[in-house]
Order: C-alpha cells, then structure tokens, then sequence
C-alpha cells in the first residue's frame, strides 16, 4: 500500500470538499432575506418555542443566543446537532420537509430549551 | 449536579462505546498502554482547544465549519478504523498472538499504535468539545466547581461503565471466531461514522442527492433511546436513514470486506 500516495488523495479529497462547501454554503435557500426565520435562546429558552415554516423548501435557520453560555441545538426528526457559543450565532439549513412537526431542544438544556419546527 | 451527570453520561457514553470496541479489538498489540494514555490526554487538550475554538469554527465556511469539522473527524476515525482492521489481518494478529511472534519489524509494528492513538484522540473531540463548552457554562451560570467536578465525574463513571462492559465482554469470547467477532464490529463502527459523515456533509448542504429519509423506524427504536444511541454509535443505526446514508454504509462494508478477504486469499497463497 502506497502511504504517500494514498495521504495526497485524502489531502486533495480534504481541499476539493472544502471548496465544495464554499460553492453550497452560497446557495439561495429560502429565508435569506435577513430576520426571516430566526430562533433565539434566551434564558435557556428558544424564543419563539414554534416556528412555522413552508414544506418542500430548503431553509436557512438562524440561531441566534442571547446567553453568556452554549448552548447545542439538536433534533433528532430533523438530524441536525450544532453547538452554539455564548453571544453567538450559527446557521443551520433544514429541509426540504413533508408537512409535520420536528421537535428540537437544547441538549445542555433540555428541560427548558425546547422547541419545534411547524412545516405546513 | 444531576442534569450535568446526565449529560455528560450521554457523551461519555459514546466515546467510551468507541474505545471498549477498538481496544478490545487490538488487545493483540501488547505494551500499547503509553499509545491509549497519549490518545486519551490528547484527547482531553484537544476537546479544550475545539471548544476555545467553536465560535471561530462554527463561523468558518459560509457558517457551516462545524459540520465539515464533524462530517472530517468521522471520515479520518472511519479511515483508521478501517485501516487498523485491514493491517491485524494482514499480519494475522489474532487476539492471542504477540507482535513479536508473527516477526513483524519494530517500524512496521509502530504505525498500529500511532494509528490507535489518534483514533481515541479522535473519538474524543466531538462529545469532548461539547463536554468542556457544557462545563463552561455551566460554571459561568454561577454553579459551584465542585458540584460540576462531582456531576462531570459521575458522568464520566457512568458513560464509562458500558464500554468497559462491552470491553470485557469482548475479550472474553473465547472462540476460534473472537478475531472475526471483533472485527466485523469494527467494520460496522467505521460504517457507522462514514454514515454520520455523510449526515454532517448534508446539514452542510454539500449532499443534495437521495438526501430524503426512507424510512422512519422511530417506531421500533428511537435514536433517542438509551438502545438507540448505543446502536447509532457503534453500527451506525439512524431512524431516518438517506439513500445517500444507506448507500456510503453499505459501500463501506462492501469496500472493507473485500480487502479484507483479498487479505485472506493473499496470505493462504
């Protein structure tokens, strides 16, 4: 087994995946226009609690805590996990969705930090 | 105290599903206690160090750093993973034979154990990173350091206490078939996280394609549950599974498999 050989194809695999993700990152998913699907953590708490979003569509969730401390958001119907420091905010895209409610929390959390996703 | 032990049990849970797997699996590769502690310290430092860096990494490529940071952890463990399986055939270590005795060179005996070692500093960062950013928050929320200590050590204890099982229930099979046994666990683990990748990747948006769950088995068994999360660290189980998932799990199977058994004809030649 080449060692050399086989290390330059994972750098190069490693840089092509990179690029790739500057390329999809810049996709226009729905909700790009600022302030439309915000969630934010405030007192370990998601505000709002419900977000109604429309089905069959990708779309840009921005999380946005408020707290001095991290938090991770996390659902397991939507298969997304995504920790996000105190003062901070990140983006998660969600979707395309069939009609339903994907509930989420916050896994340091969990009694207070709860949520779910209405897709209609 | 309580909610931090239970958090921390669930994150221990997995590394230590990881570790009770892989050690268990190279108990062959004597004098390799040095190779487990370097791993497990880098590990500890490293968690710091991803947690220090989380909003900067969070930030990177277009807001989606964190993914493409899980989505290359999970490839590179998979990788070793597989690697590692692929190497203890090649030099038919069964789980009773020393290094010394199949007269392998002391270079070519080394790479195993710088191999392990990066594997359990890998299997680390993850549930590591999210264990130090749980702990500072919660001392920055005003809870004492020692009732953290205590809940982080009875969190440590109890995610411990199920890898060690497994560990212990693995090394005592005392079969002709324990090799084979230990390493078809460690092809389903490397599958498993190349399917946790893949998950990464499409949160990422870089996966579009037969992204769609087929099925939901939620039903039957949730991720959710204690069962669950066992099964998804160690077989990679997901309720909802992608085509795209489904495909690169099976893929990878398939591709270690093959080797392996290529390995098995070339030795018996």
């Amino acid at each position: 087994m080449d060692h050399a050989a086989t290390r330059r194809r994972l750098f190069l695999a490693l840089v092509a995946s990179l690029a790739i993700a500057q390329v999809a990152a810049a996709e226009n998913p729905d909700g790009r226009k600022r302030g439309k699907y915000v969630i934010e953590i405030l007192n370990h708490r998601f505000v709002p609690a419900e977000l109604e979003v429309p089905a069959g569509k990708k779309i840009k969730l921005r999380i946005i805590n408020r707290d001095a401390t991290p938090e991770e958001f996390e659902s397991y119907p939507l298969n997304r996990e995504k920790v996000v420091a105190g003062k901070r905010r990140i983006t998660v895209f969600i979707g395309p969705l069939k009609p339903g409610r994907y509930p989420f929390f916050g896994e340091f959390h969990p009694k207070t930090a709860q949520g779910v996703i209405v897709v209609k | 105290m309580l909610s931090i032990a239970i958090i921390v049990t669930r994150e221990v849970l997995e590394i230590s599903l990881i570790l009770g797997v892989v050690l268990a699996a190279t108990r062959s590769l004597r004098g390799r206690a040095r190779w487990i502690a370097a791993g497990l310290a880098g590990g500890v430092i490293g968690s710091a160090i991803v947690a220090m860096a989380a909003g900067a990494i969070s930030d990177a490529i277009g807001g989606m750093g964190q993914e493409i940071f899980n989505a290359t952890i999970l490839l590179m463990a998979a990788a070793l993973i597989a690697w590692t399986v692929i190497w203890m055939k090649r030099h038919c270590m069964s789980v009773s034979k020393r290094l010394r005795e199949v007269g392998v060179a002391v270079t070519e005996g080394r790479r195993p154990f710088y191999v392990l070692a990066v594997v359990i500093w890998l299997s680390m960062l993850r549930e590591g990173s999210e264990i130090v950013l749980l702990s500072y928050g919660v001392l920055v929320s005003g809870v004492s350091v020692s009732s953290l200590v205590a809940g982080a050590l009875v969190g440590i204890a109890a995610g411990s206490l199920v890898g060690v099982a497994m560990y212990l229930g693995l090394v005592r099979i005392v079969t002709r078939h324990v090799f084979s046994i230990t390493s078809a666990m460690l092809v389903f683990l490397a599958a498993g996280m190349v399917s946790q990748a893949i998950e990464f990747l499409g949160a990422a948006g870089i996966v579009g394609p037969m992204s769609s769950p087929l099925w939901d088995s939620s039903f039957l068994l949730s991720e959710h549950s204690v069962a669950g999360s066992a099964l998804h660290t160690l077989i990679g189980y997901s309720a909802q599974p992608t085509g795209l998932q489904l495909a690169a799990y099976v893929g990878t199977v398939v591709l270690i498999a093959l080797t392996l058994w290529r390995q098995g004809t070339v030795a018996r030649s």
